[in-house]
């Protein structure tokens, strides 16, 4: 349908093209920083801030330049290699456009907030590099190039978490290089398989354009579902889901505050909108065949997660447990394969990032100074440091999921998602709330609260210049909690797309779909979506009939009137 | 009388030879030889700078030599001929690998230089051997003919075996030789005996003609002709180290100089699988429901020893070797395709690997020291701390070969990836993916050392004197490697036009 009109479109584009810009930038940088002199630390973070600062500064710019509709904007394509058909094929819809913005702003942020304690200058290149790899990701819309720029963010996050963590760094750095080399192992044989199986059967050209294949899959349905698997692996293990997340704690754990910021903030999206941009993209009919694994697979990382977390003894580990909990949450609004869903989870992703980024930063900002993360070796901060704790307070409360904040708002989604679709998973997650209160309360509680250890003097509080680093993160948490229209509103036509998408082609094999019942779809969704919800409430109930078009034509005005609003 | 007059009026027909079609032979065997007879005339003068420089230059006539013949290949009225009666073939796919050969020459001469200056071995013998080993090798890919082939492989496994006994002053390398020797005259001997039943079951040893028979003849019994693919096959997979045939390898890398070693890991590997190329899928093309199965088990064989073993070793030749093992199993992968991406893909592989590999070893042998011995993963610990540049240089080789995108070694194992899902062989693509990660983590081992560990303190740890020339030779290798990693398409075309073709005899 428009996917088409798009590809023709973009092959006449010749404006001033945007996305190259803000993929190559920063490598520029990392280029820059190299040709200084070693001993220029100063100038080596001045060049950093200011290529990481630019990128975020037009990935900014994306936000007000996006157009609020469901196509994939900012389009730029450039054949690659040419005889394998691979392209250079880059543009961001809805659901990537805020992760592209997230990726711009976590990387400048965490290049003023938080200094290297050597090896400045490698450094402040691998920082760029992954950059580059992350933003490669989110816009990419080339099987090819979308692999490249995943499997290559490996390498700067080994260094980063190999030259400059703590503790057992090096085993944690290989730990992590290796699962997440193995899923991508798995899904390069599935690209490959996809991209050669849609030539062939469809007769045409060898392509690994992302719309072409998805549009048109010509492949049969056993098939598709062992493709799907070989991406669900890889993203599975980039999530991390259940059975493939041990990498994640000792990542987390022994990389320095930087990786571990970067690494739950961008780094563990790549994983979740992999599935949500490949995996039900490209796969509806297997997404939904296995949705009842990978929804089980979440809640169990919900719970698991919680418990796990409750258990730990070091700050950051639970920190990092916790991170398995969000991302289950995510995987379950992906996998309710519906709008709220599908939404919740990109809204979470981005919450996600924010909390736990800030999280790690601060647990980052206790370690540096009282020298140990052990829960039991930490008390009564509190009392000498009380902005520090309200810093963390907050933020820990957005990490729970506290109305007000941005957190509620994924969370809330996805459940309410989850709910119309699948009942009793959601009903198992909830519990997944209580558990985060637990744990992060009663760490909160043993860490700030009781008496001070005597032998210590008093713990630092924040200094002016962590506080000015902290407050965009703190606005945003807050921001996103108390009016989060904007952002909804700019995922929610995307989503729609994706979900109809996704309709269409189960539609055409034997797929019924849940019944949602009708009272639980009514008292909940007036409380965060007033503009889009009357027509989110036709899809599901037209799926069943068969008026397919109405629904379609449906979708169109509502989208319409939604852009005037 | 009579018989007299007839053989004086019809002189004995000779075939007419097109000799620009055998120049790079000729320009580098009269090389060699000619080297030799420079260095017994005037054995005071030729000193080892002159003769690494002769051999690169003979590298470089050869491979100039090379450039019309391509166009000439190419050009679609004149395309591929034989001389020499059929026995030899000129095609695009004998070109590449001469011209592939040629470079590693070009590229490794240095090497040999400064590691012969050190150990203080004279005498200009190790350039004429890599001279006649890559004539051999430049043979083997243009043999039309089993009797040629089997020269070439003489050529190039004789040269081979002294290559690796050359320091004759360490043990290591003497049993080195010795083993490679004896191992090696058995594949050889296996080799034999399945082209002489090769012969008996098809009555020439012609390429083409057996091509042609295979093609012609429904054969009701073909015991013969199957027992002959067998031993073709072990002779074959002997020479690129295909496991079960491997054994000799990690040895043979440990032992023998380092400068060799990277002649055989690239020079002797491609010319080997030039060789299962031309026979298994040129000339006994119609037998591959035959021959794939077989090669298919031999390349998860293959691939799986190979990276399996590498990761418990402590070595770095040795895991070279082993890994080197294991990247014959992907080239495996491409040729047990059977198909024409299948041998771009092997080209392709070969052409990249021989650039990592040359520079991974030219890194090791730099690191060894001044008895170039220290060879131990140890010895290469913080080497990124003393010689940033070697170790960058360093990273960009194993990465390249962890198949790391933005370096050759990924496109190469995504060719090879393709190839084999193109014919439908998931497991195979699954299983040599999932090696790549295993192997991945033989090579994180040693980036471990290089980038993370602190350079060990003794005395041994001098500045590592680095020459110029071996400065350019990193240079080349580290620009090849990441350049066709960004832009692979100057070489995706040349292997394009590379395709081994039946020449008519």
């Amino acid at each position: 349908m428009t996917f088409s009109s798009l590809l023709a479109a973009s092959q006449t584009q010749t404006t001033f093209q945007t996305i190259p810009v803000l993929v190559l930038l920063p490598v520029f940088g990392a280029i820059a920083v190299a040709l200084t002199p070693n001993a220029r630390i100063g100038v080596h973070k001045m060049l950093a801030t200011i290529f990481t600062g630019v990128t975020g500064a037009i990935s900014v710019w994306l936000l007000t330049a996006f157009e609020t509709n469901g196509e994939f904007q900012f389009i730029s394509q450039q054949t690659w290699i040419k005889s394998l058909g691979i392209d250079w094929f880059a543009g961001i819809d809805g659901i990537s456009l805020f992760l592209v913005v997230l990726t711009g702003l976590l990387f400048p942020f965490v290049v003023i907030a938080i200094d290297p304690k050597h090896d400045h200058k490698a450094y402040y290149i691998w920082i760029q590099l992954l950059q580059t790899g992350c933003m490669g990701v989110f816009v990419s819309l080339d099987l090819f190039m979308f692999f490249v720029f995943f499997e290559i963010v490996l390498i700067p996050m080994y260094f980063l978490i190999g030259k400059w963590g703590h503790g057992n760094a090096q085993y944690a750095a290989t730990k992590f290089f290796l699962y997440t080399m193995f899923g991508s192992a798995l899904m390069l044989v599935s690209i490959v398989s996809l991209a050669v199986l849609h030539a062939q059967n469809s007769d045409s050209e060898l392509t690994f354009n992302l719309l072409e294949i998805a549009t048109n899959p010509a492949i049969a349905t056993n098939t598709s579902r062992l493709l799907f698997l070989g991406f669900a692996i890889a993203f599975a293990v980039k999530v991390p889901l259940f059975p493939v997340h041990t990498w994640l704690p000792d990542a987390h754990t022994e990389a320095p505050t930087a990786g571990s910021v970067i690494l739950a903030g961008v780094m563990l999206k790549l994983g979740t909108y992999g599935f949500i941009r490949f995996g039900l993209f490209l796969f509806p009919e297997a997404s939904h065949f296995f949705a009842p694994l990978f929804l089980t697979l979440g809640v169990i990382g919900i719970v698991y997660g919680a418990i796990v977390a409750t258990m730990q003894r070091d700050l950051k580990r639970l920190v990092a447990y916790s991170s398995i909990a969000h991302l289950g949450f995510i995987i379950l609004g992906t996998f309710a394969l519906n709008t709220q869903g599908i939404q919740g989870a990109t809204v979470q992703m981005i919450n996600h990032g924010l909390s736990t980024g800030a999280l790690f930063m601060l647990v980052g900002i206790i370690y540096e100074r009282k020298h140990t993360r052990q829960i039991s070796e930490l008390s009564g901060i509190q009392k000498s440091a009380p902005v520090l704790a309200g810093v963390f307070t907050l933020v820990m409360l957005s990490s729970i999921g506290l109305p007000g904040l941005n957190g509620f708002v994924g969370e809330f989604l996805i459940l309410l998602g989850t709910f119309t679709a699948n009942r009793w998973w959601a009903v198992v997650a909830a519990t997944g709330v209580i558990l985060a209160a637990l744990y992060l309360l009663w760490a909160y509680q043993r860490v700030f609260h009781g008496p001070q250890i005597s032998e210590d003097e008093p713990t630092k509080d924040l200094t002016n210049w962590e506080r000015l680093t902290l407050l965009p993160l703190i606005v945003a948490i807050v921001f996103l909690g108390i009016y989060p229209k904007p952002m909804l509103d700019r995922i929610e036509p995307a989503v729609d797309k994706l979900v109809s998408h996704i309709e269409e082609t189960i539609e055409d094999g034997s797929f019924t779909e849940p019944v949602p019942t009708t009272q639980n779809r009514t008292t909940f969704s007036d409380l965060l979506k007033e503009t889009h919800e009357s027509h989110s409430y036709d899809k599901y109930g037209d799926s069943h009939h068969d008026n397919h078009h109405d629904h379609e034509s449906d979708h169109e005005n509502e989208s319409h009137s939604g852009d005037h609003e | 009388m009579s018989a007299i007059n007839v053989l004086a009026h019809e002189s004995i027909q000779t075939p007419s030879v097109a000799w620009t079609g055998l120049l790079p032979i000729i320009i580098l065997a009269t090389a060699g030889v000619l080297l030799l007879t420079i260095c017994s005339l005037f054995p005071k003068r030729v000193t080892n700078k002159f003769s690494s420089i002769y051999t690169q230059l003979a590298a470089v006539a050869a491979l100039s030599s090379t450039f019309s013949l391509w166009d000439k290949v190419q050009n679609k009225s004149e395309g591929p001929y034989s001389t020499l009666a059929g026995a030899f073939g000129v095609d695009g796919f004998s070109i590449f690998v001469t011209m592939l050969i040629t470079v590693c020459l070009i590229l490794i001469s240095p090497l040999a230089e400064t590691f012969l200056k050190r150990e203080k071995i004279d005498g200009p013998e190790p350039y004429v051997l890599m001279l006649l080993a890559a004539t051999g090798g430049i043979i083997m890919a243009g043999a039309n003919d089993f009797i040629i082939l089997f020269l070439g492989i003489e050529v190039l496994s004789i040269s081979s075996y002294i290559l690796a006994a050359m320091n004759s002053r360490r043990i290591q390398s003497q049993e080195a030789g010795l083993k490679y020797f004896v191992l090696g005259a058995f594949a050889s001997g296996f080799l034999l005996y399945g082209i002489a039943l090769l012969y008996g079951a098809t009555g020439s040893t012609s390429f083409s003609a057996i091509k042609n028979f295979t093609q012609d003849v429904e054969l009701t019994n073909d015991t013969l002709l199957l027992a002959s693919l067998a031993l073709l096959i072990v002779g074959l997979a002997f020479k690129v180290s295909a496991v079960p045939f491997h054994f000799w390898s990690p040895d043979v890398y440990q032992g023998s100089p380092t400068p060799f070693v990277a002649f055989m890991a690239s020079v002797v590997k491609a010319a080997g699988f030039a060789a299962i190329l031309r026979v298994l899928y040129v000339t006994l093309g119609e037998y591959r429901a035959d021959w794939q199965p077989a090669i298919y088990a031999i390349a998860i064989a293959t691939l799986l020893t190979g990276s399996l073993l590498a990761i418990v070793q402590t070595d770095l030749k040795r895991m070279l070797a082993y890994s080197s093992i294991s990247h014959a199993g992907y080239l495996l992968v491409g040729t047990q395709a059977a198909s024409d991406q299948g041998v771009k893909a092997v080209l392709f592989y070969l052409a990249t690997y021989a650039f990592m590999v040359i520079g991974s070893f030219t890194v090791i042998a730099l690191n060894a020291g001044d008895c170039g011995t220290r060879t131990s993963l140890d010895s290469v610990a913080g080497l990124a701390t003393k010689k940033p540049l070697l170790g960058i240089a360093f990273t960009i080789f194993l990465l390249g070969q962890a198949g790391i995108p933005l370096t050759s070694g990924f496109f190469a194992k995504f060719y090879v990836i393709e190839a084999a899902v193109e014919e439908s062989s998931y497991i195979l693509a699954v299983v040599a993916m999932i090696t790549a990660v295993i192997g991945a983590f033989l090579y994180l081992r040693i980036l471990v050392k290089v980038w993370l560990t602190k350079p060990e303190e003794s005395e041994e740890n001098e500045n590592i004197h680095i020459p110029n020339e071996i400065k350019i030779v990193l240079g080349i290798a580290v620009v090849v490697t990441m350049f066709l990693g960004i832009w692979p398409e100057p070489l995706l075309e040349m292997v394009q036009r590379a395709i081994p073709e039946l020449i008519a005899g």
